[in-house]
């Protein structure tokens, strides 16, 4: 690794522009830190703010939400209740003590893959300089102990998570 | 216990040069829940294919991931597969290591921790997937064609003969776009309109056709197989069915001096026109603002000297709804306005070359219609300042394309082969005139151009000048082009009597607004995007809607009648089965949970929530709650992040499914 600190950022995308945007990138071999994991929705209208927390929970230290430009929508509006839900959950997230420069949000075409890698890029780099996300964390710990792996197989199972 | 299979591509080189596709395949074989882990050279070659099927069979898995390039490439290719394996097909999902790892990033370890977390992200999706039923729907076998130009005629007569009802919407008064405008084509100079009218009249007479002439696509909804569209007929102020095109109208129009648009406005018409005689249909318009009846209230003459009672002053805009079934979009292009400077845009302008204050710098298509028989000068080349016969022609190629600093960066494609027409058109009526050109590259790929372009320069004496043009100025009553020879490495000052521009091609404006109507992408030029800019070329992302021509990029007329003819096969591959499969990914309601708040309903952009009422079976009311209709529904999933009671599922996209992806970062 060639850094102390290697952040992990999830990106909730929208399938129709950020992913192909993505793709977009792939195909033009443009190269971005390997710190981002994608996970893909059909419209950013899908994506509920509730899977944020748990990103962060499950030790994300970035958040990425991005889709289509406002108009571009390939369900007509669903990126227009996207901005609404995070414009009012950025404000609660806020209230409950998470950083808002770890949550980033943004429209990327499926035309653009290069502002895809500006901003996977900027991300990163900039979490990378915030360090790790303790807040969140420490509920993971508190619910891994809550937690059963009552049977030896899945004990097993579980140490063998690489 | 779940039993998935993995497997792990290598594309080749692709994968496996930066992924240690082994060890990938060997940590996902310790993922619990994992029946089967390999690895193999060509996942989507047939015997990759086969190798997955055998697998399924072998280890009985129920589930399959495969690692290989985006599922926006082969996630149909596989899921058929695992169909062919008798495993539903939506227990098969695919990790994207290519495009989203190993074309991105050159550490090999970095990559390939990147990869085993891609895999087991997906893993833990698997198996929470559904199996999931397709749902059919039946096809509207009509289709539309948006645009009038020589793309959409082709593409409706081939849908048209085939025996389809086509449906073409063109938004001037007249089919016929750009093609209609041009003198002669290139390489052949046959004359454009005995090419094309021919074939504008095929489209009115064809009984498969319903022409809309002076009409826009006002909204579309729906899906494949099933848009509904709503087009707005603009008021013509005559009635088609009356008019019998007799021209009378036209003739007493005592409204005479509007520059004709057709024409470049080098010509004029009056109020009341058809743009250009062979115009299909025949009827005329009334140009609303510019109708001393409209503008005061008195004239009226047009509608005493009709003699069929045509003329309808009261005409107003319709709107008529039509279900078709798919959509072909060819719109076009238009030039490059470089008088003015787009508001908003990156797009910088020509301030430099005077175009729009020196009377006799025109555009190349402005120089199609000196230069055309049915032009406003009878196809004698004369200057529009002073009406004399230029003895010296500049023409500046690239004005605007491959100008990045400029703000466009493409190749406009067709302008090398126009401007060498243009030069042997001038030749072929000047006989003494010279033409000289300016150009950075002469770019004549396609059969018989490049033998064109030759013909130009050594048969007709064009002289080619390879260099730029800094700037146009008036001199008396010439102009002076100043440029450079960077061959010879000189300044080079020619003293013009007619400079002829080709300005770039650009996307229609307002392409973004139909676009936005009919859910397609476009580029960063609002050119229309394919779905693959190889192996779906006249396809767009979204189903069921189909390009040709220049509105996907800038085309001559063969590559434009081929993308129209390919978009047409496209369509009747569509019609040609009565009943469409669809995608599942649609909402579903937990009835139990549904508090009734609605607010699904508030959201969806497609009206698919209904209120559905819970009765007895004594039929009393006990309680209503949200219906999501399958067949309506699009499959955003915004009705499900908005619930508030997680009462609706996107099948494919459940809360569970996420979760489980989320809980495995």
């Amino acid at each position: 690794m060639k850094h102390a600190f290697e952040p992990k950022v999830v990106a909730f995308v929208c399938t129709w522009c950020t992913y192909a945007g993505a793709d977009l990138a792939g195909t033009s071999r443009m190269q971005y830190p390997a710190n981002v994991r994608v996970l893909k929705f059909p419209c950013t209208g899908r994506i509920d703010p509730v899977f944020i927390l748990r990103a962060f929970q499950k030790g994300a230290d970035g958040v990425l939400v991005s889709g289509c430009h406002p108009g571009d929508c390939h369900y007509m509006a669903g990126n227009f209740h996207a901005r609404r839900r995070f414009a009012a959950f950025r404000k609660l997230l806020e209230f409950v003590g998470v950083d808002l420069d770890r949550l980033q949000f943004s429209w990327v075409s499926a035309a653009e893959g290069g502002k895809w890698v500006e901003v996977v890029t900027e991300l990163t780099e900039r979490v990378r300089k915030m360090g790790p996300m303790a807040e969140f964390k420490d509920l993971e710990l508190e619910e891994c102990w809550s937690g059963k792996l009552d049977t030896p197989e899945l004990e097993e199972a579980y140490k063998a998570i690489p | 216990m779940s039993r998935i299979g993995v497997f792990i591509c290598h594309c080749g080189e692709n994968i496996s040069r930066t992924v240690d596709v082994e060890r990938v395949a060997e940590a996902a074989g310790r993922i619990p829940g994992v029946a089967h882990a390999t690895d193999y050279k060509y996942m989507c070659s047939d015997p990759g294919q086969n190798l997955l099927k055998k697998a399924v069979a072998e280890h009985n898995l129920d589930g399959v991931v495969v690692a290989a390039c985006s599922p926006r490439m082969h996630e149909k290719t596989f899921r058929n597969a695992a169909r062919g394996a008798g495993l539903n097909p939506y227990l098969c999902e695919m990790a994207n290591i290519r495009e989203h790892c190993s074309w991105v990033h050159e550490e090999r370890e970095e990559a390939t921790a990147k990869a085993t977390d891609i895999v087991r992200l997906m893993v833990e999706r698997v198996k929470k997937n559904k199996k999931l039923v397709p749902i059919t729907v039946p096809i509207t076998k009509r289709a539309l064609v948006i645009g009038g130009g020589i793309a959409g005629i082709q593409a409706a007569l081939d849908i048209a003969d085939c025996g389809h009802q086509v449906l073409l919407v063109e938004r001037e008064p007249s089919i016929g776009g750009h093609m209609a405008q041009l003198s002669e084509t290139f390489p052949t100079l046959d004359c454009s309109q005995c090419i094309m009218t021919p074939k504008m009249v095929d489209v009115a007479n064809h009984p498969n056709i319903t022409l809309h002439t002076y009409a826009e696509v006002e909204n579309v909804d729906g899906y494949i197989g099933n848009f509904q569209v709503t087009i707005r007929k603009k008021a013509r102020s005559v009635d088609m069915d009356k008019c019998t095109g007799c021209g009378v109208c036209m003739a007493k129009c005592p409204q005479k001096k509007i520059p004709n648009s057709f024409d470049r406005d080098l010509g004029m018409r009056p109020a009341i026109y058809v743009p250009f005689p062979q115009a299909v249909p025949n009827t005329p318009v009334i140009d609303r603002a510019n109708c001393t009846w409209f503008k005061t209230g008195k004239c009226g003459v047009c509608q005493k000297v009709c003699g069929p009672g045509a003329v309808d002053y009261g005409q107003e805009d319709e709107l008529i709804t039509e279900q078709v079934g798919a959509i072909v979009v060819a719109t076009g292009f238009e030039l490059y306005n470089i008088t003015e400077k787009p508001k908003g845009s990156e797009i910088k302008g020509y301030g430099e070359f005077g175009h729009g204050k020196i009377p006799d710098v025109i555009d190349g298509l402005t120089f199609e219609r000196l230069a055309s028989a049915s032009g406003p000068t009878g196809g004698k080349i004369v200057r529009p300042s002073d009406g004399k016969e230029p003895k010296q022609v500049v023409f500046v190629q690239c004005v605007g394309s491959r100008a990045r600093e400029k703000g466009i960066s493409y190749c406009s494609k067709i302008c090398c082969m126009y401007t060498a027409k243009h030069t042997m058109l001038y030749k072929h009526k000047v006989h003494d005139g010279q033409a000289y050109v300016f150009f950075m590259d002469a770019r004549t790929p396609g059969k018989g151009y490049d033998e064109f372009w030759r013909r130009a320069v050594e048969e007709e004496e064009a002289v080619y000048i390879r260099g730029m043009v800094s700037r146009l100025y008036q001199k008396g009553d010439k102009v002076v082009v100043m440029g450079s020879d960077v061959l010879v490495g000189v300044r080079v000052e020619i003293e013009a009597d007619l400079v002829v521009l080709a300005t770039a091609v650009q996307a229609r404006s307002g392409a973004d607004t139909l676009a936005q109507k009919l859910g397609i992408s476009y580029d960063k030029y609002n050119f229309y995007s394919e779905a693959h800019a190889k192996l779906k070329p006249v396809e767009c992302a979204t189903a069921g809607v189909y390009l040709a021509g220049a509105c996907q990029g800038p085309k001559d007329i063969p590559d434009t009648v081929s993308q129209a003819s390919a978009a047409a096969a496209k369509v009747m591959t569509l019609f040609s089965r009565d009943e469409l499969e669809r995608e599942p990914i649609v909402a579903r309601v937990n009835e139990k949970n549904c508090v009734a708040c609605f607010y699904c309903k508030k959201v969806c952009p497609y009206g698919a929530v209904e209120e559905k009422e819970i009765r007895d079976r004594n039929g009393n009311l006990i309680r209503v709650v949200a219906y999501v209709n399958p067949v309506v529904c699009g499959g955003c999933g915004t009705c499900q992040a908005t619930c508030p009671s997680k009462s609706v599922e996107l099948d494919g996209y459940t809360d569970e499914q996420v979760i489980a992806m989320i809980d495995a970062l």
